[in-house]
């Protein structure tokens, strides 16, 4: 659909052979975390978010960018981590920091997505509302 | 054992957020999105929080609790401020990527510098610059949008300004590699990084001005995504890998929209601070437009069979959305079709229109994407500009100097006739003379657009209420 896309592609590719160059020299310190299968994920992950945002209704460009905002907010489970362990002080404080705010655009992200997308009505659903609104008038009426 | 239960509810998470986007794809279904990504986001806290390791309940209980507190007043702004909360929340998220990743930095050079491996610290240092330069950036650019006072609207430029941006990345970017190389040695310049950041993310906005704010914007989301993927690579946690990348690809793919509606690439909305040189071009030549009053408007308009109303910022600023609806519900009452045409660069931010229109239930049926309905364009009767400018300027297809030049515009000027609703002949934001105003088939309605529309909407009332 993008020719940018193609550019994309591009430089993902260049961004993991870079990253897998730094890492063959660092072969010794890979073996705690599985780095390749990460980098697999992000890759995966991101070519199946363009493939499902390429197609969400341009009327909803809005919603769709306070609910990816609630979604990134899933940096709430790393506060959550640094919040929760028993470290010190210092990191005590930044995590539950980092916590109050991933919370605030979970909260607000979602809330106001939901706001929005109730204010879309089809033809359809705007006649009957105004049908239910002016039937409701009528009913008090007789 | 509850290794397992996390990582497996973590895939659930991961669905549930793949499912949130994929049912955007249409109204009838969006609002089932969302409901998918609370289930995701209750599951994917839950199974964080049952980790035996979580014991300081009272912290996360305080800032949980402030969290809500400041969350549900920002969900119930009015729908013009949306781009600003939508600016503050990508603050929000660029400055929990940052905090994390400087937590888990210091936490890991004081506890066990041999964790900080090459492939942690390039993480770290990816999460802290894209971490603090989207958190003071989004600020800025929620100012600049809340029209905040000490906060120039105008793009701030200056000689030699790029330099100077990406001088103070690329030192940034120098720092970064030392600590790559030796975390333990040149701990020192882990702050230095961080106030790097931190003032190339003012920096970057600066020069940015309000026509350029969706493109921005939708950046500014992009990294936040990305940063999110940062902390997923620190903590080793794919859940904040996959949601990070599909935020950061949702935010690359409106920027790539936004550009292309605008025929215009990244590093130029980025580095071209738009609207700065054109201003003292204009009001070289002095011509006249044609006037209209309300009253013969609204008189042309009850004649005519197709009407398409084009919406721009200066409908949110005016407010004049439910006037619009009150005009719209009596040209349909008339029979007359009535579309709406949107650009989408319209407004502050993607969809900005869309969501204003939708407020004052104008059925979305009727709002009708720039591409689909150009070509329909020579059939309308009547086509009224409310408080839109560069994206119905025909100077954008034939005016080679014109800084527009080959923007994808909606063509009003091959409508029969044009309504232009505007304050007065200046110029508009981006400071370039609109052709279509002087053209023989436009008048000029001018005053505040909730105004006119509103003298439009009585004149057309009498009419109705006659038949």
């Amino acid at each position: 659909m993008f020719s940018k896309t193609k550019i994309l592609l591009l430089t993902t590719i260049i961004f993991l052979s870079v990253q897998s160059g730094i890492l063959a020299q660092d072969e010794t310190s890979a073996s705690s975390t599985d780095f390749y299968s990460m980098l697999f994920v992000f890759m995966l992950a991101t070519f199946i978010g363009i493939g499902v945002i390429s197609r969400v209704s341009r009327l909803l460009h809005t919603p769709l960018m306070s609910i990816t905002n609630a979604i990134s907010a899933i940096a709430v489970v790393g506060s959550l981590i640094l919040t929760g362990h028993d470290y010190p002080d210092y990191i005590t404080i930044l995590g539950a920091v980092a916590l109050f705010a991933s919370m605030t655009n979970i909260v607000s992200g979602f809330l106001i997505t939901d706001r929005m997308l109730k204010m879309f009505q089809s033809r359809q659903g705007r006649a009957l509302t105004d049908k239910t609104k002016s039937g409701k008038g009528e009913s008090k009426k007789s | 054992m509850i290794y397992s239960i996390v990582q497996f509810s973590f895939i659930v998470a991961t669905a549930l957020f793949v499912f949130a986007l994929h049912w955007m794809k249409d109204p009838k279904t969006a609002r089932k999105g969302v409901f998918s990504g609370v289930a995701a986001m209750t599951i994917a806290i839950i199974s964080t929080l049952i980790d035996p390791a979580i014991v300081n309940w009272e912290w996360i209980a305080v800032a949980i609790a402030f969290g809500f507190i400041v969350g549900i007043p920002l969900s119930k702004v009015p729908l013009t401020a949306v781009p600003q909360r939508t600016a503050l929340s990508h603050a929000f998220g660029g400055l929990a990527a940052g905090l994390v990743g400087t937590a888990k930095f210091y936490l890991w050079l004081d506890e066990g510098p041999e964790n900080l491996t090459v492939f942690i610290m390039v993480a770290i240092i990816a999460e802290i610059i894209l971490g603090y330069l989207t958190f003071t950036g989004s600020l800025m650019a929620a100012g600049k949008l809340q029209e905040i006072k000490w906060i120039p609207q105008r793009p701030v430029t200056y000689k030699g300004q790029n330099f100077i941006n990406l001088g103070l990345l690329a030192v940034a970017v120098v720092f970064g590699i030392l600590l790559i190389i030796n975390p333990v040695e040149y701990g020192y310049l882990f702050p230095a990084i961080i106030f790097l950041a931190v003032l190339f993310g003012v920096l970057l906005i600066i020069p940015i001005g309000g026509a350029d704010m969706p493109t921005v914007i939708s950046l500014l989301n992009s990294y936040a995504g990305l940063s999110a993927v940062a902390m997923g690579f620190v903590l080793d946690n794919k859940l904040l890998v996959t949601a990070g990348a599909l935020d950061g690809s949702s935010g690359l793919i409106l920027s790539i929209i936004m550009c292309k509606a605008m025929n215009r690439s990244f590093t130029n909305v980025l580095f071209g601070a738009f609207g700065q040189v054109q201003a003292a071009k204009a009001g070289v030549e002095q011509r006249t437009a044609k006037q209209e009053t309300p009253e013969g408007a609204a008189q042309i308009l009850e004649q005519a069979s197709k009407v398409v109303i084009v919406p721009g910022y200066g409908m949110a600023v005016a407010q004049a959305q439910y006037r619009i609806r009150e005009l719209y519900d009596l040209l349909s009452k008339l029979g007359i079709d009535v579309k709406f045409a949107i650009h989408p660069v319209a407004g502050r931010m993607p969809g900005h229109m869309n969501v204003l229109l939708a407020e004052a239930k104008i059925p979305y049926e009727q709002l009708i994407e720039m591409d689909d309905i150009n070509s329909d364009m020579p059939q309308v009767d009547v086509v009224i500009v409310v408080g839109a400018n560069d994206v119905v300027n025909p100077a954008a297809r034939s005016d080679k100097s014109s800084p527009i030049f080959g923007m994808p515009i909606i063509n009003a000027d091959k409508a029969k006739m044009c309504f232009a609703i505007k304050r007065s002949m200046n110029p508009g934001f981006a400071g370039i003379e609109n052709e279509l105003y002087y053209a023989d088939h436009t008048f000029m309605l001018f005053g505040d657009a909730k105004a006119v529309i509103g003298e439009l909407v009585k004149h057309l009332s009498v009419v109705v209420a006659e038949k």
